[in-house]
């Protein structure tokens, strides 16, 4: 399913899922990828819901770790533009840090200053679940985006990317291009491996490659999702492995440095497959001039989402289209694959 | 105690003219030992490389690869092995790499082309430099402390002007230089620059009034300082030295990734501060070798590439590579002191 590019693939369950809930609740992001949105380039990012009538008016707390990287910062671009687009919200937004002391200091400043709802983006889940916990205790509901609290206690509402299924996508699109090929012959140049998702991404990515035994997976770097360590880790593999067929790479900013190493040392005959969703990979698939075919979404628009449903959660709203009156507790993402026959759907979702 | 020369400091003699003879000889004598059992450790690698992986490791494609991946390090390693060898440390050698480079990167900058790029790298290289050099020679500062200044506020303006996005080099000019078809008989651009400012590096360091001027500021400054030497201005100039070799690295990180970021050069203090170490330059001053610097950079970037081409993983990568700084130092240790 994940590896097919028609808007069929949308009718897996959780395409359908998705596809309701925001053709009525629109504003979600996953709208982004149900097919009726994909002739106005912004529709999902820019029409809210249906039911988008001013409610009473509340204040949403914001706290995200520091933009170093691209997809971070498409990340608080996505959350206040989303924002202002509501009459009714007002964003307090703090200073992004990666200390994690720093940012519970100014989570609790939002606390204190009895935000309606927080959206927290914490820079490490484990380590700032207290705080969420003392958000939760003090009445405010916490919207955890992306990096996941240790405990269900500590929000209310999760929603963020699935890394397993971001590795499973890929490895399903590699494995139908490579299905008819004997001995073939796969790597991976993998992000920060100090990080869980990391893992998470490889695991997945070793799960769905288990369907095609022809393909074996032959090496796996780690680079640390930067454009430098993407070159330098690239151009060892490279050297490393004379002959190979494709090539999994875990994120797009590294994935720069990648292509750089691929063109300097004159190779093009192999696949590759990028992750994230960054603007300079969809336009490397759409000129179809490199060895890029196609890039996994982890998509930032999930920002704009936890607005939403922070917005929906101040103001006693559930998601139109779902039975409950409640919002769910947790929303993962889909890991969409994108490739040249769609990548003019995305563009406009693509970050720098 | 109160020669004017102390022996285990060979080098401060230098500035005695009647013991030129037999100190540069002694010097001579003792790099030797030093450089060969470097020379060793790096032979030894390659023996392994081609052994492991003998039809990678051992394969022209591979030893360009490990010299171009050098040459970025390499030549901030020099700039850090005249700051070490005068009793200074540079902590902002990487911030100031991120800085150059994304300031160079930045569109504004990009319509200038080629020269407009090159000349931005080097010139905000050389400003981070003064900077360093005036908080630190003339505002008598710590070296440690001025440039974990300089880390921490280079790092934060290349955020800034970054706002956390790739800056995308578009111009021909640049990235061909980091491709196959501009090599020279062989030899990528970016190695020949290495090998230039190397060889420049050796000859200051060995063959100038400037180089025994930066081995005795930091063998004895107060010494140098009774001996003539404008200690301050001689700092000075060695952090603005570092901060130009920041900038031609900056440039080489352009070519090589096509692309300017707030990550570029992260570490890189660390690197080139072992490397400098490992090669035998002493951390308190007084002794600098760029022939050891130079070879303390290509056993790491020699590691590296062995590592990848049997594929560990990064774990292992760092554990080995730990082990590797400290055999290099005991085995170095040994030879030094048999030898003296």
């Amino acid at each position: 399913m994940p590896e097919s590019t028609s808007s069929t693939s949308f009718t897996s369950r959780r395409g359908l899922l998705f596809g309701t809930a925001a053709a009525s609740a629109g504003a979600l992001l996953v709208g982004c990828t149900s097919n009726d949105t994909k002739n106005e380039k912004t529709a999902a990012n820019s029409q809210p819901a249906a039911d988008d009538k001013p409610g009473k008016h509340i204040t949403i707390g914001f706290a995200g770790p520091q933009a170093d990287h691209g997809w971070l910062n498409a990340i608080n671009d996505n959350a206040k533009s989303r924002a202002k687009k509501y009459s009714d919200v007002t964003l307090e937004i703090t200073e992004g840090s990666n200390d994690t002391a720093a940012q519970i200091g100014q989570i609790e400043t939002l606390i204190n200053k009895k935000v309606d709802v927080l959206v927290v983006l914490p820079a490490d889940g484990k380590a700032l679940t207290q705080v969420g916990l003392k958000a939760m205790r003090a009445g405010i509901p916490v919207v955890n985006l992306d990096r996941i609290f240790n405990t269900p206690q500590a929000y209310r509402c999760w929603i963020g990317g699935d890394n397993y299924g971001m590795g499973l996508s890929a490895g399903h699109y590699i494995g139908e291009k490579l299905k008819d090929k004997q001995d073939a012959k796969v790597i991976e140049l993998a992000g920060l491996d100090n990080l869980e998702l990391t893992q998470q991404r490889t695991q997945g990515f070793d799960a769905a490659l288990k369907n095609y035994p022809n393909i074996k997976k032959v090496a796996r770097q780690a680079a640390d999702f930067t454009v430098e360590s993407g070159q330098a880790k690239m151009a060892q593999l490279l050297q490393a492995q004379p002959k190979f067929d494709a090539l999994w790479n875990h994120d797009d900013d590294q994935g720069v440095g990648a292509l750089r190493a691929i063109k300097q040392a004159g190779r093009e005959d192999f696949l590759m497959v990028g992750g994230a969703g960054a603007l300079s990979a969809f336009q490397a698939i759409q000129a179809d001039n490199s060895v890029l075919k196609a890039t996994v979404l982890y998509p930032p628009t999930m920002a704009a989402s936890a607005i939403d449903l922070a917005r929906a959660l101040g103001q006693g709203k559930g998601i139109g289209g779902l039975a409950e009156f409640e919002i769910p507790v947790s929303l993962t993402l889909y890991s969409a694959v994108v490739d040249k026959d769609n990548v003019g759907q995305y563009l406009a979702t693509g970050f720098r | 105690m109160t020669q004017p020369v102390s022996p285990p400091r060979g080098s401060t003699d230098k500035v005695q003219p009647m013991s030129e003879l037999p100190a540069w000889r002694t010097l001579a004598a003792r790099a030797d030992v030093r450089t060969l059992s470097l020379l060793g450790v790096l032979v030894a690698l390659i023996v392994i490389g081609g052994i492991t992986k003998p039809d990678e490791f051992l394969d022209t494609r591979n030893l360009q690869l490990v010299l171009t991946q050098a040459s970025v390090i390499g030549v901030v390693t020099v700039g850090m092995t005249f700051v070490i060898t005068s009793g200074g440390i540079d902590l902002s050698v990487g911030a100031i790499v991120a800085l150059s480079s994304v300031w160079a990167t930045t569109v504004a900058t990009q319509e200038y082309g080629f020269a407009g790029i090159l000349f931005t790298a080097v010139l905000v290289g050389v400003g981070c430099g003064l900077v360093n050099g005036l908080l630190i020679a003339y505002g008598g500062m710590v070296p440690f402390i001025a440039t974990l200044a300089m880390l921490a506020s280079a790092r934060g303006l290349a955020l800034q002007i970054t706002d956390g996005k790739t800056q995308i080099v578009t111009i021909d000019g640049i990235l061909k230089l980091g491709e196959r078809d501009s090599y020279i008989l062989g030899i990528p651009p970016l190695v020949l620059v290495f090998a230039v400012v190397t060889i420049i590096g050796w000859l200051i360091l060995n063959r100038t009034t400037f180089g025994r001027r930066t081995v005795a500021v930091g063998g004895n400054a107060e010494a140098a300082r009774l001996a003539g030497i404008d200690v301050r201005r001689q700092r000075l100039y060695l952090y603005l030295l570092s901060g130009l070799c920041c900038g031609i690295a900056a440039f080489l990180l352009i070519i090589l990734s096509g692309s300017g970021q707030n990550t570029n050069g992260n570490l890189y203090e660390l690197d080139a501060i072992a490397a400098a170490i490992i090669g035998g330059t002493l951390l308190s001053g007084g002794r600098g070798t760029i022939t050891g610097s130079v070879l303390g950079v290509l056993i790491f970037t020699t590691i590296t590439n062995i590592f990848a081409l049997n594929n560990l993983q990064s774990d292992v990568q760092q554990i080995a590579k730990g082990a590797i700084i400290v055999a290099a130092v005991l085995v170095q240790r040994r030879t030094a002191a048999s030898s003296t």
